[in-house]
């Protein structure tokens, strides 16, 4: 078959990452070609280039046969490509039909034409067979339908190359099935669908093809009818390089926390955390694998007290700390390493010393009967740290901003991790940091974890999660899809339950990666 | 208590609140544009206070009251471009920039007060645009007393209502704007200008604002006199909030603070002090923000300076 | 190892200076404009207020209720919160104080001290309110101090030509006590002991600012909210305290106008020393320490602006002119980086 597009070679760098890397991709006419990948894969990027919203490195598009430069969305609306991105671009006030012609408007001399607005609306949601009602406000609409008119306004201007990038993650599993119908209706239309998504089983579901992204690389392309979810897994996910950590044994002692029945709502009323039930024990690393949106986010916040939850409790060290506030949790002896470290764990414009108190700040000695703080206290408290974790420059002083993110994430560890409690979480602990950095907080936690914590660590990392974990869940959609012991664990099946793999389904056929010996 | 309903029902008072209410009307109808673009203007009361400085100055060089109304507009506009260049394009806060051009403002027409005129305070008369009557209104009883004579600009400013409505509610610019001023990210992925737009519809703001300013100079009073806005660019902003961001609901907000200044002097005759009166706006606006009388919220995206990418 | 911070910020003092500079150079537009000659302008300004002792004294009275009031909007900058109503925050701090100073008899050791403390618990209660509805209810606090700004005019206008007028037919109230007023420094210059109060504000702001837990928390708010309820802050807590602090700053303006300078409240005597306020704090860059030689400057132009009027032709408003151009140079701050190519914050 033709090809109505081609991306060669197509490179991005981005400050610190490099985001595609020599990718190539096309897409034949009327196909449904998935792209898939984990977070951080390159995914997004490559498509973000075809509209215009980056501008590549190096490499070339070709658009129903010709070169083309793409350098604004508009030029990519030109060509025919349209996108709907993850996080809707909608004016939450305006109806859906002023949604749709916005920017492309129908004009009746000076005048908006309404009722043309609202017959086009109408015209093309019964000719792609997505129902939804041109003078509804987009406030008022279901996810799932937002979605549709998202998909709506690129048809409107005439899209022939659809992208959709991870358009499952906000739906329900019943609005996943409508959206399948509707890529299929449109696929018989004519239009060529590209589909961005980590969700293995919707690949199937729907595909022509499937074309795999890892650490900014292309792996490899294949004809949907001739793979299934383990090889997809294993192209995803790798081979896991493994850091070694050396430990030994866990003793696990008393239960630590306890979430029953947990569920957390994120704040449109999406359902983040669905039912959630998880102990963690004293002496042992309970790891949660994970793709990253899949509720561990909202189910950390929780438990940290900087989210309500919306049903269940919540127990530490025996303790009912439901609806507690950060504070008192942090007090009951909770320590917690948040996955953004800019917005939550550290104030950037503070220094060294004054991001190691944060959460301390207020107790002695480091404030002095007078109520003055004592900069003699904290500054020998900083340096301590500093010197047993290694942070580097050593200058308790400055601006932690001005440090690498190695040595940003060694300061919260060090804050946290210091204070030892008993209850520790860490959230994707080592993004964004160096290797030799990863090692020595790998190192730290299991410290903390032979020293008697009960460690809660989440992470999108598996061989973060395999190598640091004695036991381990994986999240997928809000739920804790399966727990087991780290022997049972291994990279294919732990990627396969991560990607959507239902866990009486699994075979541990060909198995690429070695099973972890504990 | 019948002479309590005569004196609050009195035609006499109710044309008294539409005179009122003009300078605030097209105050408020700027507001409203430039907030609805995502800017939030502050600086309405400079802008009124320009245009009646203008608005005086050229009538006082042409003799021609309409050429000063088109010479306020004019500078009304060019504040309004002033406030745009340094919030859309420098990103400046826009609160501390609109406080800047009424402090700005103030000082100029002042300034340039005693430096035409070498006086302080008050600057000589000028002619005024004259009451005219409208031959319909001035057919229908009791309506004629309220409407029927009244200052051309009146009647403009509830023109102005209409086109402003028309243009926010019925027009490709009107959704556009809207859009802007709500999620401007989305409006730039679908193709749409935003800088553009907030400049247009902050020079708009100014050119009205200025023309609420020409009403104060040379129709209801016949000059110019240093800060005579007396905070009336404020009342404007307290009548965009309370209006809940709508042309109509502005009308209304403006009608409504409008009667109240009409009604000062009567109230002051059983005992409420004028003061009182003239709190009610920001009173009534604080209760509206805070959702006593259902929660007024503003352009989603008002305030923060827009940086693509 | 180093724990104090690296070397003092040089590159922050720039833009200030820039824009200081910036704003007389466009000012000078304005009196070429007029027919004179800038640098005599100028001089004229700067010798009347800061060639002679006297001329100090006035200039260092003129700066002290912006002293005041911009240690109030940099104070409530400092925790994340934009107070413009600082104007109306000092009209009911100076009620207070007024009130406290024409209803006693007391000891001066007693009296004046209350009234002080007075003017505080006024502006801060003022302020609280719309510390209270940020905190509560999440309503922005620029249009409800704008709003209160113009309720607590009225609301004064209205208590000082009513229920407290002083019996003549001036829209002020009676005087206050003597043993309620500040002592002048240099007579006959209207310069008071207030001013020391002032710089002693500016010390205590800098301590609880840097050198106390409130502060710390109020400052990581400010900084970055997020972090700060990670941390165990109450953030709504710290905006209520955080405005309640700024408005007891903007109180003592008030204390300053009638305990010092008026020495009884007239209608409206305030002019714009609140917005004038948030000009201080910007170009002070919200510290105690630049906010005093902020105001001292603001001062200055002020205490010359009327000789400058009469020796020459250029209207004493174009100090006005020049504190608003000040702002706006100030808050472009982006405008003067690039201008500069100077290292652009994140």
């Amino acid at each position: 078959m033709a090809k109505v597009l081609e991306m060669r070679g197509i490179t991005k760098q981005f400050p610190r990452v490099l985001a595609n890397d020599s990718v190539d991709f096309d897409l034949e006419y009327g196909e449904i070609h998935a792209l898939v990948g984990e977070n951080g894969s390159g995914k997004s990027t490559l498509m973000s280039i075809l509209y215009g919203l980056y501008q590549k490195d190096a490499g070339e598009i070709i658009v129903r046969g010709q070169p083309v430069e793409i350098s604004e969305p508009r030029q990519a609306i030109d060509l025919r490509i349209g996108m709907v991105f993850q996080h809707f671009m909608l004016i939450e006030p305006l109806t859906v039909a002023e949604n749709i012609v916005l920017g492309s408007e129908v004009r009746k001399g000076p005048f908006l034409d309404y009722k043309k607005m609202v017959a086009e609306g109408r015209r093309l949601s019964e000719e792609y067979g997505l129902e939804i009602d041109p003078e509804a406000k987009i406030a008022d609409l279901s996810v799932g339908l937002q979605q549709r008119v998202e998909i709506l306004k690129a048809l409107y201007r005439g899209a022939e190359i659809l992208v959709l990038d991870e358009p499952t993650a906000v739906l329900t599993p019943q609005e996943v099935d409508d959206l399948i119908e509707v890529l299929r209706n449109l696929k018989a239309k004519g239009t060529s669908i590209v589909f961005i998504t980590h969700k293995i089983k919707e690949v199937l579901a729907v595909s022509d093809r499937v074309s795999v992204l890892r650490r900014g690389r292309k792996i490899g392309t294949k004809l949907t009818a001739e793979t299934n979810e383990q090889e997809l897994a294993e192209m995803m996910v790798g081979r896991v390089v493994l850091l070694q950590v050396e430990k030994g044994p866990a003793h696990p002692g008393r239960e630590v926390l306890r979430l029953e029945n947990v569920s957390v709502k994120d704040q449109f009323g999406h359902v983040k955390v669905n039912n959630v039930n998880l102990s963690v024990r004293s002496g042992e690393v309970l790891g949660i694998a994970g793709v990253e949106g899949n509720g561990q986010s909202e189910l950390v916040e929780a438990i940290a007290g900087l989210r309500r939850v919306s049903g269940g409790r919540i127990y530490l060290s025996g303790q009912d700390i439901t609806g507690w506030s950060p504070l008192r949790i942090r007090r009951a002896g909770f320590g917690f390493v948040p996955e953004d470290r800019h917005r939550r764990g550290l104030v950037l414009d503070y220094s060294v010393a004054d991001n190691l108190i944060l959460g301390i700040h207020g107790s002695k000695p480091f404030v002095n009967k007078a109520g003055l703080r004592s900069q003699g206290q904290i500054d020998e408290y900083a340096e301590r740290l500093i010197a047993e974790y290694d942070v580097r420059p050593p200058v308790a002083g400055q601006a932690v901003r001005n440090l690498s993110g190695g040595n940003q994430q060694k300061v919260v560890v060090a804050r946290e991790f210091d204070q030892n409690p008993d209850l520790l979480i860490c959230s994707q602990p080592t993004r964004g940091v160096d290797v030799g950095a990863i090692e020595f907080i790998h190192r730290q936690v299991i410290a903390q974890r032979d020293r008697g914590a009960a460690v809660l660590l989440v992470s999108a990392e598996l061989d973060e999660v395999l190598s640091l974990s004695d036991r381990v869940a994986v999240m997928y959609n809000g739920e804790i899809v399966s727990v087991m012991p780290i022997g049972e664990a291994t990279e294919h099946k732990l990627g396969f339950l991560m990607l959507g793999g239902r866990p009486e389904e699994y075979q541990a056929g060909e198995v690429s990666g070695s099973a972890i010996q504990s | 208590m019948g002479d309590i309903l005569a004196m609050l029902f009195n035609t006499t008072v109710f044309a008294a609140a539409f005179r009122m209410a003009t300078p605030l009307i097209f105050a408020a109808l700027g507001g409203i544009l430039s907030e609805r673009s995502g800017v939030v203007n502050i600086a309405l009361e400079g802008m009124m206070l320009t245009g009646s400085f203008t608005a005086m100055f050229v009538t006082y060089h042409t003799g021609m009251p309409w050429v000063g109304v088109l010479g306020a507009m004019a500078a009304g506009g060019l504040i309004g471009l002033l406030l745009a260049i340094f919030c859309v394009r420098y990103r400046a806060n826009q609160v501390v920039t609109g406080t800047a051009i009424n402090i700005f403002a103030g000082g100029l027409t002042v300034f340039l007060l005693r430096h035409f005129f070498q006086v302080a305070g008050t600057s000589p008369a000028v002619t005024v645009i004259p009451d005219i009557t409208l031959p319909v209104l001035s057919k229908i009883p009791w309506l004629d007393r309220i409407l029927g004579r009244q200052n051309p600009l009146v009647y403009l400013a509830l023109v102005a209502v209409f086109v402003v409505h028309v243009v926010i509610y019925k027009t490709p610019w009107g959704l556009r704007l809207r859009a802007v001023g709500e999620h401007p990210q989305a409006a730039d992925t679908v193709g749409i200008n935003v800088f553009r737009m907030r400049y247009t519809a902050v020079i708009l703001s100014g050119a009205l604002a200025g023309l609420g300013g020409t009403y104060l100079s040379i129709a209801h009073l016949s000059r110019f006199s240093e800060g005579m806005t007396a905070g009336r660019g404020f009342i404007a902003l307290a009548a965009v909030i309370f209006g809940k961001w709508t042309p109509l609901g502005a009308l209304g907000a403006c009608l409504f603070f409008g009667y109240g200044d009409a009604l000062q002097m009567r109230l002051q005759d059983i005992g409420i002090p004028t003061q009182f009166m003239n709190m009610l706006p920001y009173v009534l606006t604080m209760v509206a923000l805070a959702g006593f009388i259902g929660r007024a919220v503003g352009p989603k995206a008002a305030g923060q300076p827009y940086i693509k990418g | 190892m180093q724990s104090k911070a690296k070397a003092f910020p040089w590159q922050e003092l720039l833009l200030p200076l820039v824009a200081v500079v910036l704003a007389l150079l466009v000012g000078s537009a304005f009196i070429l404009y007029v027919g004179e000659n800038p640098l005599k302008a100028y001089g004229i300004l700067f010798k009347e207020s800061l060639g002679s002792i006297r001329n100090i004294a006035t200039t260092l009275q003129r700066a002290t209720p912006l002293m005041f009031t911009g240690l109030a909007v940099a104070f409530a900058f400092r925790a994340g919160l934009f107070n413009i109503g600082a104007e109306g925050q000092l009209y009911m701090g100076a009620f207070c104080a007024v009130w406290v100073g024409i209803s006693f008899d007391l000891p001066r050791i007693i009296h004046l001290p209350l009234a002080i403390l007075a003017a505080m618990v006024g502006g801060a209660l003022w302020a609280s309110i719309a510390g209270y509805l940020k905190a509560k209810l999440g309503v922005h606090e620029v249009i409800n101090t704008i709003m209160l700004n113009f309720i607590a005019l009225f609301l004064t206008d209205w208590l000082v030509t009513g229920p407290f007028h002083g019996g003549s037919w001036v829209p002020e109230t009676v005087r206050i006590k003597p043993t309620a007023a500040f002592s002048r420094i240099y007579p006959p210059t209207r310069l008071t002991t207030a001013v020391y109060l002032a710089v002693a504000a500016a010390a205590v702001a800098y301590v609880i600012l840097w050198k106390t837990k409130r502060g710390y928390e109020l400052r990581a708010v400010g900084l970055n909210p997020h972090a700060a309820e990670y941390g165990g802050i109450n953030v709504a807590r710290n905006t209520l305290i955080a405005m309640a602090i700024s408005g007891a700053f903007a109180g003592l303006a008030g204390a300053e106008q009638i305990l010092g300078l008026h020495n009884r409240f007239i209608v409206r005597f305030s002019s714009d020393l609140g917005f004038m306020g948030i000009a201080v704090a910007l170009l002070g860059k919200n510290h105690p320490a630049g906010v005093l030689i902020a105001a001292v400057l603001f001062g200055a132009l002020q205490a010359g602006s009327a000789a400058m009027d009469r020796s020459t032709s250029v209207p004493r408003e174009l100090i006005t002119i020049i504190q608003a151009l000040i702002i706006f140079f100030v808050a472009a701050e982006f405008l003067i980086r690039r201008m500069l190519r100077l290292k652009e914050d994140a």
